[in-house]
């Protein structure tokens, strides 16, 4: 029983750490099934981990901070569709500037406003998104084996994880089972052939950029407003980038998004316990392997060792009308 | 297809970028109401008003030099290394080997050694995401910003596990040997009768620095090499018609970016640090590509570019020491510069373009008028 709650408590922290991770996933996921590259995952997080700490501290509703952190996100989300559709700049250059500019603008405002040397004052009470009990939680809690995990496991998570997790059918239904999906997954592909239907290439891609920014908005927020409680300069700490290398595992699919992101919220758990794998397997990890694995693992999907991720074909090229 | 003049497109398009990049900084300063007038001097002052601070400055410059020449070369290949970061923390490790397990005669001698381990520590990483790219089809960018991951991790493992002397705290190498220390700018100068700043890092790198600049532009430009390097970046099937190999482009233009990337630690670790720290990069990785961007890929455009960031740093420094004004402004002014020199490169360029043809239309060519 010992074990079978400690592994409860992992896997808790798994899911914890899983969801920041698979909103951004599903952020890229968007646009980059319609043939936009976003490494400015990372940017848009922090951006929007700043602003809602921040907005919910001002106000004291961590509702406004939400609207606020997403508003942010789509705003630099903007930026990155005007520099790579609008004006067919280069994706990933424009990527590396939304990063930096998340990087170096949150701690400037954050000086400025609340001078705590870039970080936002603690969140308490409203202006943070406490945990739900699921309803019979603390009544079933005693039943043996499935109580605890009901309560431990499924119960007791911010309204931000059940979003996120119901984001996954969600994000199925509308990319393979709408129009509106088919078009987007076929600009990605083939934007000409989209072009000549008569549907808006541009129209599409803006669409889709749109929504990687609202989901990076929430993700951002998780991590100021739930995970923790305020904002601390570069906070994101390369989620974005793992979500990045989770979208690749992933191959572009949103169940497997799910997947991959928790498998790789399942290393950050154990990075933090490393008790856990002693005690389970008998072996020694060292912390620094697993804080590299998902990059060595994708650098091997990426290379085709196991199994080819075969990104959307249009991806990282504008496109250009009079072609 | 050339419907602006040559200097307009080297120096006029870059130009306005940093200009529109300059207003916006200035217009953030304002808005976390500080001066940007007030703030500009003081920078100017730091950076460039003694010799304290034009040493600061040239040894920032001397990193960025490196590293934005090591993107420089990759973006003639029409690759993007975001993997310099890696490459120098690895040059790093390859810097601290050298110093620490070679008895070294002299600093001459040593600043040679240490230049070929960094150099090949570096490229050996970029080799492999250079590799897969290559043979296996996997997108540069990716892998190199994995790497840039994988690094820190090794760094960390390699520094807390390894080469950390018994008894010591931090993850740190012991402190090189006294043979291996780089003169300074203060030692150069001094027998030519200059005074200049004792306490400044800048070092004999700075010349390496340099040598490094001539040397990329003798390669790009007047080898042959450095023909096939330009064609395949201009066309991939162009260069493969040709008889050039890609393999060899992207694997020979990955290992000197990462060689040159790797070489950024004879500065910072050798000459600075003179011991490997964790995270002795700092960012410079990264800075590199602002500064292959805004010297348009040209040796010399990197030359003063990193003169330019090696000032906005100093600067930064110093607005950070004295007012309210965070280090991070830098960050700010740097990711314009990256979007207007390079994502919103075309929102200048169009304007411009359709400005030099009205022009050309409404003067028609001056001989015929002669001539009637």
């Amino acid at each position: 029983m010992d074990i079978y709650l400690t592994l409860i408590q992992l896997l808790d922290s798994t899911v914890r750490l899983a969801t920041p991770l698979l909103l951004a996933c599903l952020a890229g996921l968007y646009s980059e099934r319609a043939g936009i590259f976003d490494i400015g995952l990372e940017g848009k997080m922090l951006a929007a981990a700043f602003f809602s700490a921040a907005i919910a501290a001002m106000t004291g509703s961590v509702w406004i901070g939400l609207l606020a952190g997403i508003a942010s996100s789509m705003v630099l989300s903007a930026i990155h569709g005007v520099a790579s559709i609008t004006f067919r700049g280069n994706q990933l250059i424009s990527g590396v500037a939304i990063n930096f500019l998340a990087a170096g603008m949150t701690v400037l405002i954050a000086q400025a406003w609340f001078q705590q040397g870039g970080r936002t004052p603690s969140l308490f009470g409203g202006g943070r998104f406490e945990p739900i009990t699921l309803p019979f939680a603390e009544a079933l809690q005693d039943v043996p084996f499935l109580g605890p995990l009901y309560y431990e496991l499924i119960s007791g998570h911010s309204i931000l994880v059940y979003a996120a997790f119901a984001a996954v059918p969600l994000t199925w239904w509308l990319l393979f089972r709408t129009r509106f999906g088919l078009r987007l997954r076929a600009v990605g592909e083939n934007p000409a052939a989209v072009d000549t239907a008569g549907v808006s290439v541009v129209g599409l891609r803006f669409a889709a950029v749109g929504i990687c920014g609202l989901l990076c908005g929430i993700a951002g927020a998780y991590l100021s407003t739930a995970l923790q409680a305020g904002f601390v300069k570069d906070m994101a700490a390369g989620r974005g980038f793992i979500a990045l290398a989770a979208l690749i595992f992933a191959k572009w699919r949103p169940w497997h998004a799910l997947y991959a992101t928790l498998l790789f919220g399942l290393f950050g758990a154990l990075e933090t316990r490393p008790d856990v794998i002693e005690g389970l397997t008998g072996m020694k990890v060292q912390g620094q392997l697993l804080a590299a694995l998902p990059y060595v693992m994708t650098v091997i999907i990426l290379a085709g060792f196991v199994g080819k991720a075969i990104p959307p074909r249009a991806g990282g090229e504008p496109y250009v009308k009079e072609r | 297809m050339d419907v602006m003049p040559k200097w307009a497109e080297i120096v006029l398009v870059p130009l306005i970028s940093l200009l529109l990049a300059a207003v916006l900084s200035a217009l953030v300063i304002l808005a976390i109401g500080e001066d940007p007038v007030a703030a500009v001097k003081l920078m100017v002052n730091g950076a460039l008003g003694s010799s304290y601070g034009w040493g600061y400055t040239l040894y920032y410059a001397t990193n960025f030099m490196f590293t934005g020449l090591a993107v420089a070369i990759a973006f003639h290949a029409r690759m993007f290394n975001i993997g310099g970061e890696g490459q120098a923390a690895l040059g790093g490790l390859g810097v601290a080997l050298v110093c620490l397990y070679i008895p070294w005669p002299h600093w001459s001698l040593a600043l040679i050694g240490a230049a070929v381990g960094a150099a090949i520590f570096g490229a050996a990483w970029a080799a492999i995401p250079a590799y897969l790219q290559a043979k296996r089809g996997s997108h540069i960018v990716i892998t190199t910003i994995m790497f840039n991951f994988i690094a820190a991790s090794v760094l960390n493992y390699v520094l807390v596990n390894l080469l950390r002397p018994a008894g010591q705290m931090d993850p740190a190498t012991a402190r090189f040997p006294e043979a291996v220390h780089l003169p300074t700018l203060h030692d150069i100068l001094a027998p030519i009768g200059i005074n200049f700043s004792k306490a400044a890092p800048a070092n004999v790198s700075l010349l390496l620095a340099v040598a490094a600049c001539v040397f990329l532009w003798v390669l790009i430009w007047r080898t042959r090499l450095g023909y096939e390097i330009r064609a395949y970046g201009q066309s991939e099937p162009a260069a493969e018609y040709a008889g050039i190999s890609p393999v060899k482009i992207i694997m020979v233009s990955m290992l000197i970016s990462g060689a040159l990337a790797g070489m950024m630690a004879t500065n910072n670790v050798m000459g600075e640090a003179e011991r490997l720290v964790l995270n002795s990069v700092e960012g410079a990785g990264f800075i590199g590509i602002a500064v292959a961007l805004m010297g348009r890929s040209h040796p010399f455009g990197v030359f003063l570019a990193a003169i330019l960031f090696g000032f906005l740093y100093q600067g930064g420094a110093e607005l950070a020491l004295w007012t309210s004004i965070p280090r991070e402004l830098i960050v700010v002014i740097q990711a314009l510069v990256i979007l207007f020199t390079g994502a919103l490169d075309n929102m200048v360029r169009m304007p411009l373009e359709s400005i030099f043809l009205a022009a050309r239309r409404r003067t028609p060519p001056k001989p015929e008028r002669k001539e009637g």
